[in-house]
C-alpha cells in the first residue's frame, strides 16, 4: 500500500526527473533559439546542396522550428514516461 | 439521462474525424464549384461576397448548435476537447491576422530580420508545454487568473491578473476587427466601417452562446479554411516555377536568385547602396540586441498570454494538454514556414519583374494595389501606366526605368496579390480573403472570450455575487461578451493609429505581468503571496512605464530618465539628434502625437519599445524571489497544493460545483 512517507520519496524523486527534464529542453530550446542564430555570418557562408539555402538564414527560417516541434513531441512522451514510472500518470 | 448524455458525448467524440473530415470536402467541393462559376461568367464581386458569406454561416451555425447552459462546457469546454483537434483549434486561436495577412510582407520588408517573428512566435511554445500549460490543466482554472488568486492568496491577486489580462488583450482583440475590416474592404469593396460590425456579427455568432466549446469547434473548422487558403497560391507557384510542389524548399533556389540580382541591380545603377537592404544580410534592420529582444519577449509572451493558456484547460488530461502543445506548434508551423517563401517570391517578382523595366511594361498586377494607394511608384498611387509615368516624369533625371528607391509596397499586399502575380483565376484571390477572415475571426474570437470571461468569472461570480446561480453566470458572461465585442468594434471603427504595433506589445505585457508569477507558482514552492503580488506590480508596471514614456512621453524620458536616442543598426548613428530635437518647441508635447519627433526613437541600452518585456520580467523574477524570502514561507496546505498540481494523477485542485 501507498504510505505517505512513500509518496513523499516519490514525490521528491518525480520532480527531481521532470526538472532535469526541463533543464535539458530548455537548454535545447534556447540553443535553437538564440545561439546558433549568433553564428549566423559564418553559417551563411554554407550552403545546402541542391536547395541552395544559405545555412544561417535556413535555421531561423525552418530548422530551428523543425526542431521546436520534434522537441514537443519527444518532451510529451519522456515526461509522459516519467510520470508513468512514478505512478502519477494519469489512468489512460 | 446522463448516462445518456455522456455517451451521445462520446459518440461526438468519435465522429470529429468523419465530420471534419467531410467539411473540409465539402469547402474544396465548394472552390470547385466557385471556379467553375467563374469560368462560366459570374463577376468576381459576387464570387467574393459568396465566399465570405457562406463561410461565415459555417462558422455561425457551428456556433449556435453547440451553444450550451453548462457552466464548465461554457468556459472550458467539458473538457474533452481531443489533443490533436485542441491543437488545430489553438492553431487558428494563434494565428491572426497579422500572420496570416503581414508576416510575409514583414519578411519581404526586413529580409533575415523579420525572421525574429517567425522564431518568436513559434518557439515559446517550448516554454508552455514545459513550464505552465499542462501544471495549470491539473490545477483545474478557468481563467489564468484563477490560478493566481489560488495560489497568492485572493482577490487582490486575481484582480492584477484581470489587469494584466486586459491590457494585452484588449488592443490585440481591437487589432483582430480592425483586420476583419481590412480585409473585407479591401476584397469585397465594402465601407471599412460596414465590414467591421459584419465582422462582429460573425464574432459574437460564434462566441455568445456556446462559449469555449462553440469556439472550440468553430476554431477547428477556421484552421481548415485559413491553411488551405494560405498553402494554396504558393503551392500553386511553385509547381508553376519550379515544378515541385513544395515552396518551402524551392524558395532556397529564389532566395539565390534574389542575391544575385540584388549584386546587378547595384552593378547598373538600379539601386543604391543606401536603398537596398540585402536579403540575407542579418542585423540591418534591427541591432542583435533588439533582434534576440524580440525572439525572447514574443517567446515568452507565447507563454504568458491567457487566451492561449486556457485552450489548454479544454484538454481531457495533463498528458493530452502536453501532446497537444505539440499538436498545436506543428499546425502552426505549417503557415510559419511558408510566410519566408511567399517573401521570397514576391521579392523576386518585384526584382525581376518590376525593377529595371520600361515605365510602360510594368506588369499590369500591381495596379489593383496602387489604386488603394498600396503601391507607390516615383512618390505618387501606382494606378495606371500613365499615372506611373506622370508620376516619375516629375522626378529631374529619371531614367525613364522603375529603380528600386522608387518602388514602395504595403507590406499586407505581399500574400493578398501573390495569386494575381501567378496570374491564377480570382476565385483563389477570395479562397485567401476567406482564409484571412478566417485568422482575424478565430483569434478575436478567442481573445473576446479570454477578456469576457475573467470579467464574469473573476470579477463578477468570485468577487461580486459568488452566490449567483448557473443561470445568472451565463447569462452575465453572455451580456459582458457583447459588451466587450462592441466596444472593441467601436474603437477599431475609429482605426487608431497604433492599433497594429499595439499586437507587438501584448506579447511584451503578458510576459512581464503573468510570467514570473506562473512559473514561480509552479516551480519553487517557497514563493509567497506577497512576494507574486510585488513581483507582478513590478515587472508590468515597468514595462508599461517604458512603453508609454517612449511612445508618448519621449520628452520626458530624456529630461528625467536618462533615455537616449536608439542608434540605427545599419550605420550605428543615432536616429533622431536629441539636443535639436529637445530644443524644438513642442519636444515636452506628449500626447498622441505620432509626430512627435523622438517618438518611439528614445530608450535605454538601444532597447525597442517593443521589448520592454525584456526589462520588466527579469525585474519581476528578481522582485519575488527577494520578496518571497524576507517573508515566512507558505503555509503546509499550500505547498502540498503545488505538490498536487505537479502529479497529473487525481483530481484537479480547484472542484468547482457543477449544476
Amino acid at each position: 500500500m501507498i504510505d505517505s512517507t512513500n509518496l513523499k520519496e516519490r514525490e521528491v524523486a518525480h520532480w527531481a526527473k521532470t526538472s532535469r527534464l526541463m533543464f535539458t529542453h530548455l537548454g535545447i530550446w534556447f540553443f535553437f533559439g538564440f545561439i546558433i542564430h549568433m553564428f549566423v555570418d559564418p553559417l551563411n557562408k554554407m550552403v545546402i546542396p541542391i536547395l541552395g539555402f544559405p545555412l544561417g538564414f535556413y535555421m531561423a527560417a525552418q530548422g530551428s522550428l523543425i526542431v521546436f516541434v520534434v522537441m514537443l513531441f519527444v518532451f510529451a512522451k519522456q515526461q509522459d514516461r516519467i510520470d508513468r514510472e512514478f505512478d502519477f500518470a494519469e489512468d489512460d | 439521462m446522463a448516462t445518456e448524455a455522456t455517451t451521445s458525448t462520446s459518440d461526438f467524440i468519435k465522429n470529429l474525424g468523419k465530420m471534419y473530415g467531410t467539411y473540409t470536402g465539402g469547402f474544396l467541393a465548394f472552390i470547385l464549384l466557385l471556379a467553375f462559376l467563374e469560368q462560366a461568367g459570374v463577376p468576381n464581386k459576387i464570387l467574393g461576397y459568396l465566399f465570405v458569406f457562406f463561410t461565415l454561416a459555417v462558422y455561425a451555425i457551428i456556433g449556435v448548435m453547440t451553444r450550451t447552459a453548462q457552466v464548465s462546457e461554457y468556459y472550458v469546454a467539458g473538457r474533452r476537447v481531443p489533443a490533436f483537434y485542441n491543437g488545430m483549434a489553438t492553431g487558428a486561436d494563434w494565428m491572426s491576422a497579422a500572420s496570416f495577412v503581414g508576416m510575409a510582407g514583414t519578411l519581404f520588408l526586413l529580409g533575415y530580420d523579420g525572421l525574429a517573428w517567425v522564431l518568436g512566435w513559434t518557439g515559446g511554445f517550448v516554454l508552455v508545454s514545459i513550464l505552465i500549460g499542462p501544471y495549470l490543466r491539473k490545477f483545474g482554472a478557468y481563467t489564468v487568473p484563477d490560478f493566481l488568486s489560488f495560489r497568492y492568496g485572493g482577490n487582490f491577486a486575481r484582480i492584477l491578473g484581470v489587469i494584466v489580462l486586459v491590457a494585452c488583450s484588449f488592443t490585440y482583440v481591437t487589432a483582430q476587427i480592425y483586420g476583419t475590416g481590412l480585409i473585407a474592404s479591401r476584397f469585397l469593396g465594402m465601407q471599412f466601417e460596414l465590414a467591421v460590425f459584419a465582422g462582429l456579427v460573425g464574432i459574437l455568432l460564434c462566441a455568445m452562446l456556446g462559449g469555449m466549446r462553440a469556439v472550440t469547434w468553430t476554431q477547428i473548422a477556421q484552421y481548415i479554411v485559413l491553411i488551405i487558403a494560405y498553402l494554396t497560391p504558393i503551392v500553386i507557384l511553385s509547381t508553376m516555377k519550379y515544378g515541385i510542389p513544395l515552396p518551402q524548399l524551392t524558395y532556397g533556389q529564389a532566395i539565390a536568385d534574389i542575391t544575385a540580382r540584388e549584386q546587378g541591380m547595384l552593378a547598373s545603377g538600379l539601386a543604391t547602396a543606401a536603398a537596398l537592404k540585402p536579403h540575407i544580410q542579418p542585423f540591418i534592420n534591427y541591432s542583435p540586441l533588439n533582434f534576440f529582444a524580440i525572439i525572447m519577449c514574443m517567446m515568452v509572451g507565447t507563454a504568458s498570454l491567457p487566451h492561449i493558456l486556457m485552450r489548454y484547460f479544454t484538454t481531457p488530461s495533463v498528458r493530452e494538454a502536453r501532446q497537444s502543445v505539440a499538436w498545436s506548434l506543428l499546425f502552426i508551423f505549417l503557415l510559419y514556414f511558408s510566410a519566408p517563401a511567399y517573401a521570397a517570391f514576391s521579392k523576386l517578382e518585384v526584382y525581376t519583374n518590376i525593377i529595371g523595366r520600361d515605365l510602360t511594361a510594368i506588369r499590369p498586377w500591381l495596379f489593383t494595389w496602387g489604386e488603394l494607394g498600396l503601391i507607390q511608384i516615383c512618390g505618387k498611387n501606382a494606378a495606371s501606366i500613365d499615372a506611373v509615368v506622370a508620376a516619375c516624369k516629375a522626378i529631374a533625371g529619371h531614367p525613364g526605368v522603375v529603380r528600386l528607391q522608387d518602388f514602395v509596397i504595403n507590406t499586407d499586399v505581399i500574400v493578398l496579390s501573390t495569386p494575381e502575380i501567378a496570374g491564377l483565376p480570382y476565385v483563389i484571390s477570395g479562397l485567401v480573403a476567406a482564409g484571412g477572415l478566417a485568422a482575424a475571426l478565430s483569434t478575436a474570437d478567442g481573445l473576446l472570450l479570454a477578456i469576457a470571461n475573467a470579467l464574469s468569472h473573476d470579477i463578477y461570480y468570485k468577487m461580486i455575487d459568488p452566490n449567483a446561480p448557473t443561470i445568472r453566470r451565463l447569462t452575465v458572461a453572455r451580456v459582458l461578451l457583447v459588451g466587450v465585442a462592441v466596444v472593441a468594434a467601436a474603437t477599431a471603427a475609429t482605426k487608431p493609429a497604433d492599433i497594429l504595433a499595439m499586437v507587438g506589445w501584448a506579447f511584451s505585457l503578458a510576459m512581464a505581468g503573468n510570467f514570473p508569477a506562473l512559473v514561480m507558482g509552479v516551480w519553487w514552492k517557497r514563493t509567497t503571496a506577497a512576494g507574486a503580488v510585488c513581483g507582478i506590480i513590478a515587472g508590468f508596471g515597468l514595462c508599461l512605464f517604458y512603453l508609454v514614456t517612449t511612445r508618448y512621453f519621449p520628452g520626458a524620458g530624456v529630461k528625467y530618465f536618462g533615455m537616449t536616442s536608439l542608434l540605427n543598426p545599419a550605420t550605428g548613428a543615432p536616429l533622431v539628434d536629441i539636443a535639436k530635437a529637445m530644443a524644438l518647441p513642442n519636444a515636452m508635447e506628449s500626447f498622441p502625437t505620432l509626430a512627435h519627433p523622438l517618438a518611439n526613437k528614445v530608450g535605454w541600452f538601444n532597447l525597442t519599445n517593443i521589448a520592454c518585456g525584456l526589462l520588466g520580467a527579469p525585474l519581476g523574477f528578481l522582485v519575488i524571489y527577494v520578496v518571497s524570502l524576507l517573508g515566512r514561507e507558505p503555509s503546509r496546505e499550500m505547498q502540498a497544493y503545488v505538490d498536487d498540481i505537479r502529479r497529473p494523477r487525481g483530481r484537479t485542485v480547484l472542484e468547482e460545483k457543477t449544476t
